[in-house]
């Protein structure tokens, strides 16, 4: 093939330009919001307060007590998990091909209610204390976590079992995760029809998905994972292009297919699996979120992995700075607010496509 | 010989789909593989650039033996055009490029996009670059569908029933660019097809599929109504228009109706 009377389209250029230019803009959004988020709540604190906190002066003892150990790791959470939540929706989409590709429609979710349930009532680890918002805590926490990610990868393994047994098609790994689904579903339901009122409360706190949650500690483990995962699907960005037009076309372009599905599934579970099990069940973001940035600027996955990712921290940070002040000074968890939210913005989204 | 293919057999599931398949094409030339469904067309299509890979058998292009290479080389030396593609809202320059995915390490370089550019003007798709390929028609998107397997800079390229869903104007149009790309490019085309008659204006070599075997392999001589009615099983005859062969049916379908 000869190849030589071609110059590159000005109108091309312009066109990755404005896909360049809205992930900036996003990201400056994200930046914004989470200054307005560390500065929101019973104590009000002025923007330039936060930033000159966040650059290690000190306005005031109390805005650093505040900042650094309440609000600050709470805002980062909430945008380290909705980025990494994002991005498994989205990825979990391409390999699939199914626009319903999410943590919460392949049972990942589901799986790790079980196991948290499963850790609160047979090996007894939750109590209910009383305390000024009568939440309830978890006796060693941890151990929950760490059985809510064991069953969250069981999930994952069986999906991963049952294509491979047949074939890594998308259709096969849809299914089994919702059938999945709804045996984990039914396995809670039967755990907590014999739960006692302290244990029911315990399972039932934990789904709520809280972003308030996570130490330090948590947001480091977040993000590790969020930014592994996020460099090797980056590196596959053409991969899921490619099977995006089908998988006969990848496989012409030498996409290894079912090698890409298998492990973009069984990493974008990981990282599911790790924020579900540190924060509790936060649903729609990995949905939604991909979807909103499709819509915008395209399926593009070079452009379509960062955007979702960016977009979903800013949607998760402002939707629980929202969730802390709709019902001040009652604080709503924000798996709560998603849910209500992505719902409707889901539906909008499906009627308005062509 | 640019295309050499070496007694492929093809099983699967323990079932023999393709038998001792032989032939060659030279640079410039269009075969067209012909048979009724299920004959094994498009097994053999996919065998030839790896994506089933043969029980046994070679497959040898400018003295390279593709199923020792890696993905990414079989990729530059064969484009593959399915019958399907899915559309999505991915533009159709961003769509082409793609096919510059087996040279693309880490960045897309300024010599990708020209090429793409080129192959863009190639298949007159300029007015529709920055259109989403759902939004095109079954003709432009199959031309899309050609410009992304072009950009391969394929030695072959191999196209899985270029025509099936369109009319007869796009298939006109589809088939004249991928024979005058073939000419003038001096690249080898393989593709499978329904329409005998179409097959028979548009390419230089025919291979008719039997139960997984080659029946007859040849030029134009090779396509005889004895050849049909033993593949096909249809009576045709064949006239002559203005030197092109064009087939007509026979068989006085009504009698089995009543």
């Amino acid at each position: 093939m000869h190849f030589h009377d071609g110059e590159i389209p000005a109108e091309y250029s312009k066109h990755i330009q404005a896909k360049v230019a809205f992930l900036l803009l996003s990201l400056l959004v994200t930046a914004i919001l989470l200054i307005f988020s560390i500065g929101t709540g019973p104590v009000s604190i002025s923007a330039t307060d936060v930033i000159s906190t966040l650059f290690g002066q000190t306005v005031s003892k109390q805005f650093d007590l505040i900042i650094w150990n309440i609000r600050l790791p709470q805002a980062v959470t909430a945008v380290v998990a909705g980025a990494g939540l994002a991005i498994c929706g989205a990825v979990m989409q391409a390999v699939l091909r199914n626009p319903l590709g999410s943590p919460f429609t392949l049972g990942i979710s589901h799986a790790a209610a079980f196991g948290a349930a499963f850790s609160v009532m047979i090996l007894d680890h939750g109590t209910m204390a009383s305390s000024n918002v009568g939440a309830v805590t978890l006796n060693s926490p941890y151990l929950t976590t760490a059985i809510a990610f064991a069953f969250s990868m069981v999930a994952t393994f069986v999906i991963i079992g049952v294509s491979r047994l047949r074939q890594a098609t998308p259709e096969i790994m849809v299914l089994t995760g919702v059938a999945l689904g709804s045996l984990f579903t039914a396995g809670t339901m039967f755990l907590q029809y014999f739960a006692d009122d302290m244990q029911l409360a315990a399972m039932v706190f934990w789904t709520f998905g809280d972003v308030a949650r996570a130490s330090w500690q948590d947001v480091l483990i977040i993000s590790i994972v969020t930014i592994v995962s996020f460099l090797w699907f980056t590196v596959n960005r053409w991969n899921f292009n490619a099977i995006e037009a089908g998988d006969e076309t990848a496989k012409g372009l030498g996409v290894k297919v079912e090698r890409i599905r298998i492990v973009g599934m069984l990493i974008s579970s990981l990282v599911t699996a790790v924020i579900v099990s540190l924060l509790g069940i936060i649903g729609f973001i990995g949905l939604v979120c991909p979807h909103i940035v499709r819509r915008i600027i395209g399926d593009d996955y070079r452009f379509l992995l960062p955007g979702s990712c960016i977009v979903g921290g800013a949607l998760l940070v402002a939707a629980d700075t929202a969730a802390r002040l709709i019902l001040a000074p009652n604080v709503l968890p924000v798996s709560i607010l998603t849910a209500f939210l992505g719902a409707p913005i889901f539906i909008w989204l499906i009627i308005r496509r062509r | 010989m640019n295309l050499q293919v070496n007694g492929i057999d093809f099983k699967y599931n323990g079932h023999a789909v393709l038998r001792d398949i032989d032939f060659q094409v030279e640079k410039g030339e269009l075969l067209a593989i012909l048979g009724p469904n299920g004959a094994g067309k498009t097994t053999l299509l996919k065998c030839l650039n790896a994506i089933h890979r043969p029980t046994s058998g070679s497959v040898i292009i400018s003295e390279q033996d593709v199923f020792k290479l890696n993905s990414d080389e079989i990729a530059k030396l064969l484009g593959y055009v399915p019958q399907r593609v899915e559309a999505a809202r991915l533009t159709v320059f961003d769509t082409i490029l793609m096919g510059r995915k087996p040279y693309i390490k880490w960045r897309v370089g300024d010599n990708d996009v020209r090429i793409v550019a080129s192959a863009i003007k190639m298949l007159s798709l300029q007015h529709l670059s920055l259109r989403c390929i759902d939004q095109l028609s079954g003709g432009e998107l199959q031309k899309v569908s050609i410009a992304r397997a072009l950009v391969q800079e394929p030695k072959v390229l191999l196209l899985d029933e270029p025509t099936s869903s369109l009319d007869l104007k796009n298939q006109l149009e589809i088939l004249h660019a991928i024979k005058n790309i073939v000419k003038g490019h001096s690249v080898t085309a393989v593709m499978t097809m329904h329409d005998l008659n179409t097959a028979l204006r548009f390419a230089d070599k025919y291979i008719f599929l039997k139960d997984g075997q080659i029946f007859a392999h040849g030029g134009q001589e090779c396509v005889t109504p004895n050849v049909i009615h033993a593949v096909y099983d249809v009576h045709v005859e064949i006239e002559y228009r203005n030197g092109t062969p064009v087939i007509f049916p026979v068989e006085d379908f009504s009698r089995s109706w009543t």
